[in-house]
Order: structure tokens, then sequence, then C-alpha cells
């Protein structure tokens, strides 16, 4: 077994397994570990597949819409495999005033970044989609969203570069980094393994923390469950990637033509949990039900549709709500990408090519300033960069 | 020491065998020679073959098809069906409407 590689990575979700290939792709040597016995079983596995922009903060927008005008077109042919992205535009739909102002808000910063997403009355809404209910009042409507099927698309993506050479261990636990010569250099397992690279990329999800924390390095981020779930096939009515102010629900109707719907009980962030994400997130009693009763508030007539599956994830909450992908200046030749706060199926592409980018010493297509490991200030000092 | 997966280890070529066409899953349509095919591509587990093909992920869930695609995929890896961890099972066990699963009041709907 080779331990010794160029480049390694930890994690083996969408951003792991991306910057894999695009590492192989461009004739690197990379390993990649995963501590679970699945290949992307986290939060690339278990999302509501949007590929979108809209509702995004505006530090997470330049990256996002660049991996949606050069990656996302043409993913599936890259990878060979179909990936279901389908670029059909964004409802973000309001039910109050105070929705829509929300709405309104959100999409002038987004436009500040250059954004096409402009708000639409309850009539345009429903020449947009017809089985709008009575209850919405309006939308903000973004043309280039969309979705995509995750579950093939990590898979794809692991795929493509194991074609191409990148080798993948799982149940390959990590439990620290270590330094040598003031870098980041080895990789210690769980089972007393040690793999060695140049540059270690860490993409782990929450396991990210521990890990990190091995070198000195913390980032504000804490667990969370989301919750989803999938209706049996149905007729084909609509192809738009759904959310709403109030943050009831999301989802789209998918190419086999289930629908899969996420959303929130309010208890996310306080499932018991065993401080591993490789066990199997719970789904609990109060997430379908409030699902079902949100999106039949929206969607009279999917009232009828069967529900066939509940599912949880474990998600990486962020303390500002945005990622962390910086290269970490106290330990040279470490990479982190985490705290991707539940939405970072979307961008997974262009954060797997980026990070390829900074393990081969190169510029980012997008400037990633905003997004440091160090950007977490104390809120006396925030406020006042903010007045 | 617990032993980790290496996941490059199966790199002969994929042989197609004159079984290849037979229907595994009925709901989703997936042969034997696609769920083979898939391990050699790499999906060694039982969540991966559901996520990359969607066997077992139509109406009857894989209540239908999990063990014999559990028989395949371990056949392929040389490896005992016992030894393969099974996909996740997950509510509800019957499909149920969304006007009822909404409906935590209880009585008819």
């Amino acid at each position: 077994m080779k331990t010794t590689s160029d480049v390694l990575i930890i994690g083996s979700g969408i951003n792991g397994s991306a910057a894999a290939y695009y590492l192989a792709k461009s004739g690197v040597d990379v390993t990649v570990l995963e501590g679970a016995s699945v290949i992307g079983g986290g939060g690339s596995s278990r999302n509501g597949g949007g590929v979108r922009q809209s509702g995004r903060d505006s530090r997470e927008l330049p990256y996002v819409m660049w991996g949606i005008e050069n990656l996302w077109p043409t993913l599936s042919e890259e990878l060979d495999a179909d990936t279901e992205y389908t670029q059909k535009g964004n409802l973000r739909l309001g039910k109050t005033q105070a929705h829509l102002d929300k709405l309104a808000q959100l999409a002038q910063s987004a436009g500040k970044v250059g954004l096409d997403v402009r708000m639409i009355d309850a009539m345009e809404a429903r020449e947009i989609n017809p089985y709008l209910s009575e209850e919405v009042a309006g939308a903000s409507w973004c043309p280039t969203d969309g979705h995509a099927n995750p579950l093939k698309t990590t898979l794809a993506f692991y795929r493509a570069a194991r074609r191409l050479g990148a080798r993948f261990y799982t149940n390959a636990i990590v439990e620290r980094i270590e330094k040598v010569h003031g870098r980041a250099r080895k990789v210690v397992l769980k089972n007393g393994m040690v793999f060695e690279a140049d540059c270690i990329i860490v993409a782990a999800g929450y396991a990210s923390r521990k890990i990190v924390n091995s070198v000195g390095i913390d980032v504000p981020m804490d667990l969370k469950v989301s919750e989803t779930l999938v209706t049996e096939t149905q007729p084909h009515m609509f192809d738009q990637m759904l959310g709403t102010a109030a943050a009831d629900f999301y989802g789209h109707q998918t190419k086999d033509g289930s629908f899969v719907f996420g959303g929130s009980a309010g208890y996310d962030q306080f499932v018991r949990h065993d401080e591993t994400t490789f066990s199997t997130p719970p789904a609990s009693s109060l997430h379908g039900p409030c699902i079902c009763r949100a999106v039949t508030g929206y969607f009279p007539s999917l009232e009828h549709a069967k529900i066939i599956r509940c599912w949880g994830g474990w998600t990486d909450l962020c303390a500002d709500g945005v990622p962390v992908i910086s290269p970490v200046d106290e330990v040279p030749g470490l990479i982190l990408a985490c705290a991707f706060t539940g939405h970072g199926f979307g961008s997974g592409p262009v954060v797997g090519l980026m990070l390829a980018q900074m393990a081969r010493g190169e510029e980012t297509v997008v400037d990633l300033s905003a997004l440091r490991y160090d950007r977490f200030a104390a809120k006396d000092k925030k406020n006042k960069k903010a007045a | 020491m617990t032993q980790i997966t290496d996941r490059s280890m199966r790199t002969a070529a994929f042989k197609p065998e004159a079984d290849d066409d037979m229907l595994i899953c009925r709901c989703e349509e997936i042969t034997k020679g696609e769920i083979r095919r898939a391990v050699y591509e790499g999906m060694y587990e039982i969540t991966e073959i559901r996520r990359w093909l969607r066997v077992g992920m139509g109406l009857c869930q894989g209540q239908t098809c999990t063990k014999l695609v559990q028989r395949i995929v371990a056949k392929e890896l040389g490896v005992s069906p016992a030894q393969l961890e099974s996909a996740a099972a997950r509510g509800p066990v019957r499909p149920i409407e969304m006007a009822c699963m909404g409906n935590e009041k209880g009585g008819v709907c």
C-alpha cells in the first residue's frame, strides 16, 4: 500500500472528491482518506440538490456564480455520467409582505454582485409555476439557478478521479496531523497507519474541526442535522428549484419524477449525536409531518403524493453561515475547506477546482479572501468594522 | 490494527457475463450487468450502488431486490454477503400521502 503522495485529501465528499479529480487530471499524485465506509456519505449525499445562487451570502456568490457559468453546464460530459443538472431557475416564494421585503433585500444584495435575480408578483410566479397555491403573494426569480442529483454527482467525481489514478481509502479514520520542520506533512490514522504528503487538504465536514485542532487551528462550527423526504414518482409537473422566504421547505422534482423536499422543524442543531459524523443521523418524527404541511401549503395538489422515504444527514454549521476555504498560514502545506453550513453541494465542483489550484500553488479562479479561517473577530470588533 | 479499505484493489478489466441483461431491481429496471459494472467502477458498498444506480430506491424501497443485489456485489468483491453493510432502513415502511403524514391530529385523512 502506497502511503506517500503529492497531495493528501481528508474527506471524500463532493469537495474532496472534486479536488481529487482536478488534481489527478493535472497529473498530480493524490490520495483521499475517508473515515466512513461509504464515499461521500455526509452532507454530499444528503441534501436537496440545489445548484443555486439566489439566497446566498454575497461572500459566496462570486465563486458559486463562476461554477454555474463555467463548470455545471458541461459537468456530465466531463465526468462521463448524468449529473441530472437542470438549469430552469429558482423560485423563492413568499406569502406575506414581510416575506417579500426579505426576498427583495436578498435580491438587491445579490444584484450588487452581478446576479440576475428579480422580484416577481404572484401572477408572474404562477405563469412560471401554475401549481402554486393562492397563498403565494410573490417570489424572487433567478433564471440561472437549478438543481442536480447530489448522489450521482459526488460518486461521479469519485469514479472519474479513480479512473485517473487517484487512490481512495475508506474506513480510514484520521486521528491527527503532524508537522515536520514546521510544515504539515504526516496524517496519522486511528489504527496507527501514517500517510505523508507535501500538501494536506482537510475537507471532512464537521470532523475537520477535531483534525485541524491537532495543529492548533480551530473554526467556530457545530453539527446540525438536515432532514429530507422523497415522494414516489409523479407525472412531470415543473423543473424549477424551490425555496421560501420562511425557510419552511425547499426542493424540486427530480429527473425520475419523484419530489425531494427538505425543511426544518426547528431543532436541527439540537439532535442527539455522538460527536462523530460516521453514524447514520436520525430522521425525527417532527420533521416529516412539518415538511409535508409546509409543502402542501404552497402546492395543494401534492397532498396525495406519497412519501416513500425520509432521511437525515449531518451538516457542518459555521458561526457566520459561510464556509472556510483557505490555506492556513501557521501551518504551511495545510488547506482547509469546511463549515459549508448545509449549502455546499452546488458549489462543490468549483470548490474542488480551487482546492486543486491552491494545492498546486496557483491563484484561484475567484478571490476567496472573505472565506479565510482567521476571519472570526470578536463581536465588539466586528460591530466597529460594520459601523 | 483495523483494516482500511483500498478502493483501487480491483483493476482487472470488466468481463461481461451471459446473464448481464437480467433485471434485478424491477422498480427502477436495473440489470445485473449494471450492478456488476458499478462494483468494477469503485462502488463497493450497497449504499453506493443504491445512490449510483437507483437500485432499491423505487416504490418498494428495495424490499424485493436487496438480497439479490447483496449477493451480486459480494460475488464481485469476493466476500460473503454477510460482510456487506446493508443500506440504512428509513421510514415510512409503506408509502404514505403527504396530507396524511402532515396530519398529526389523527382520524381519517
